[in-house]
């Protein structure tokens, strides 16, 4: 219970914090902010790394692999397609 | 490698993230911030590879590569104006692995008849609930906003009742992994429901209201990962999920409010549905038709002039021709902007990268509250694929289904040349009486090809 009462303020303490954050982005960067925080949200991909790879039943080894891929994309695609138009904005 | 040091860098590339949504207030900084955001995750993904619980890296190896090719192809090789399904896409991605990772989770702990308890059972049956619905909702929306399926929003009778069922059906189901852990089963058939009701959720909502669904599949991907994170007990899943939580949250607010109405009506309402009112009587010997050469001539004389996009635009892929346009009207000696009401396209910011992909410059990019004030002395309004969000109607009938809805005042201007290719209603299926004002100018055509008329006649003088 304690161990859930201390994650539980991390993540209230981080939802304030993206508040805070997100509310100074500009109406013109809305898109890049979608696809950028799309990637980070890949970050499931550390979670699907340690099931693909501790291989404890042929099973969670499939699950792992298939959250690995499905994450690498978002992450990857994401960072990319964000860079991307980020440039356009940045060029002028 | 030690907890302690594992932990320390997920601390570090929490920070980064932060920093990378940081960088994101300014078109200056947020290249920057994307690759802080990305060495951030590079750091999470190393150590984890680094973490000795792992025994072989094969199949991790195999699944970055064929990830990483997949999600290059997409990102470097997808247009700028399918950017929406392309969010759309990667935001399902997100909600499914997350969804994977808490069943693996689970089916590891009943495999090493470890104890449950109540955080984990909870935690995952909302990862396998909010993911199921992300990624069959973001794949609704990415084959609506590709096309692949109707955009209009599928109503049938009944529909209400048989969402309220379904969604009971998922509460009974998490409550039924959260009481019998043990049973895998279970799980799978919570995804199964929960992807069921994302289908349900999204094939009703219209194609103008995307940008609202769009925010909001982005913030439950977040919180999918944060979901995860506590199936997990990892501090940086959490940190990671609930900032793209709530800068999902944060934009599907601004998108409601910038069409004044509330989300459960943009969830619920099957808008855009009805059929579209007749206009006859509003447009009846008013609409007056121009042709390239008359707007050129309107054109050549104006000091300032303003373009208003809106999704026709990038249907037509005008991006270019409009900046080609604006950048010979700016060397004519007119002062020119443009004007970007919030729900313009189909997800925030969606001209915005259009025009930049176009080479128009940032500054020349104005929100509506700075736009408005600039309506009264602007010489004439062009407003390309927009329809809804100029419709005076807003402001004047308290009746109409987008009463109250604060839109881009360009009746307000000189002359307003509106270039479309019929009177159809937009979205809303109202009429828009800007047609038929005494100040407004139709120019009937495909809006690339109108632009290029206009250009072409431009030049001629």
């Amino acid at each position: 219970m304690e161990l859930f009462v201390t994650t539980l303020t991390i993540f209230v303490l981080a939802i304030f914090v993206g508040f805070e954050v997100i509310t100074k982005v500009p109406p013109t960067l809305h898109t890049p902010l979608m696809s950028g925080s799309n990637a980070i949200s890949g970050i499931t991909l550390v979670g699907a790394v340690i099931s693909a790879g501790t291989q404890h039943t042929t099973l969670t080894t499939v699950l792992g692999f298939l959250a690995v891929v499905f994450a690498t994309i978002n992450v990857v695609g994401g960072f990319l397609v964000t860079h991307r138009m980020l440039e356009m904005f940045k060029r002028k | 490698m030690p907890a302690a040091v594992i932990n320390f860098a997920y601390l570090l590339a929490s920070a980064l993230f932060i920093f990378a949504l940081k960088g994101m207030s300014h078109p200056r900084t947020a290249v920057r911030g994307n690759l802080l955001g990305a060495l951030g995750m590079f750091i999470a993904v190393l150590v984890t590879v680094l973490d000795r619980r792992i025994v072989s890296y094969e199949i991790i190896v195999a699944g970055l590569v064929l990830g990483s090719a997949i999600g290059a192809l997409l990102a470097l090789k997808i247009r700028m104006t399918a950017m929406p399904q392309m969010v759309a896409l990667l935001n399902g991605f997100g909600g499914a692995a997350s969804a994977l990772v808490a069943g693996a989770a689970l089916a590891e702990t009943i495999h090493l008849r470890a104890p449950f308890d109540l955080q984990m059972t909870v935690a995952t049956a909302l990862s396998g609930l909010i993911g199921g619905v992300t990624f069959l909702g973001s794949l609704v929306a990415f084959g609506k906003l590709q096309e692949l399926i109707t955009s209009a929003p599928l109503v049938f009778p009944g529909r209400h009742a048989l969402n309220a069922f379904v969604a009971l059906l998922n509460a009974a189901m998490c409550v039924a992994v959260v009481m019998r852990p043990e049973e895998l089963l279970l799980y799978w058939a919570l995804l199964a429901a929960s992807c069921v009701l994302g289908v349900l959720a999204t094939i009703g909502i219209g194609g103008a209201d995307m940008p609202v669904v769009i925010s909001l599949l982005n913030s439950y991907s977040g919180l999918a990962a944060c979901a995860t994170g506590f199936v997990l007990q990892n501090n940086m899943l959490i940190i990671a999920g609930s900032l793209v939580g709530a800068s999902g949250i944060i934009l599907t607010q601004i998108m409601c409010k910038a069409m004044n109405r509330s989300l459960a009506n943009v969830l619920f309402g099957g808008f855009g549905a009805q059929a579209a009112a007749k206009g006859e009587d509003i447009y009846a010997g008013k609409v007056k038709a121009v042709s390239g050469e008359e707007i050129a001539m309107l054109l050549a004389n104006a000091q300032r002039v303003a373009f208003v996009p809106g999704y026709g635009m990038a249907v037509s892929q005008a991006q270019h021709a409009v900046q080609s346009l604006a950048r010979m009207l700016e060397e004519r000696g007119a002062e020119v902007f443009f004007a970007i009401h919030p729900v313009a396209g189909r997800m925030p910011g969606h001209m915005n990268v259009l025009l930049a992909e176009a080479d128009v410059p940032y500054e020349q990019l104005k929100e509506m509250d700075e736009a408005n004030p600039l309506f009264p002395q602007t010489d004439v309004s062009i407003v390309i694929g927009a329809n809804d969000v100029v419709n005076p109607l807003a402001r004047t009938d308290p009746k109409s289904p987008i009463a109250g809805m604060p839109i881009l005042d360009v009746d307000k201007s000189r002359t307003v040349v509106v270039i479309k290719r019929s009177l159809s209603p937009g979205f809303a299926g109202i009429p828009n009486p800007l047609f038929a004002a005494d100040n407004t100018l139709m120019f009937f055509s495909d809006g690339q090809k109108a632009i290029n008329e206009i250009i072409h006649a431009l030049k001629e003088m």
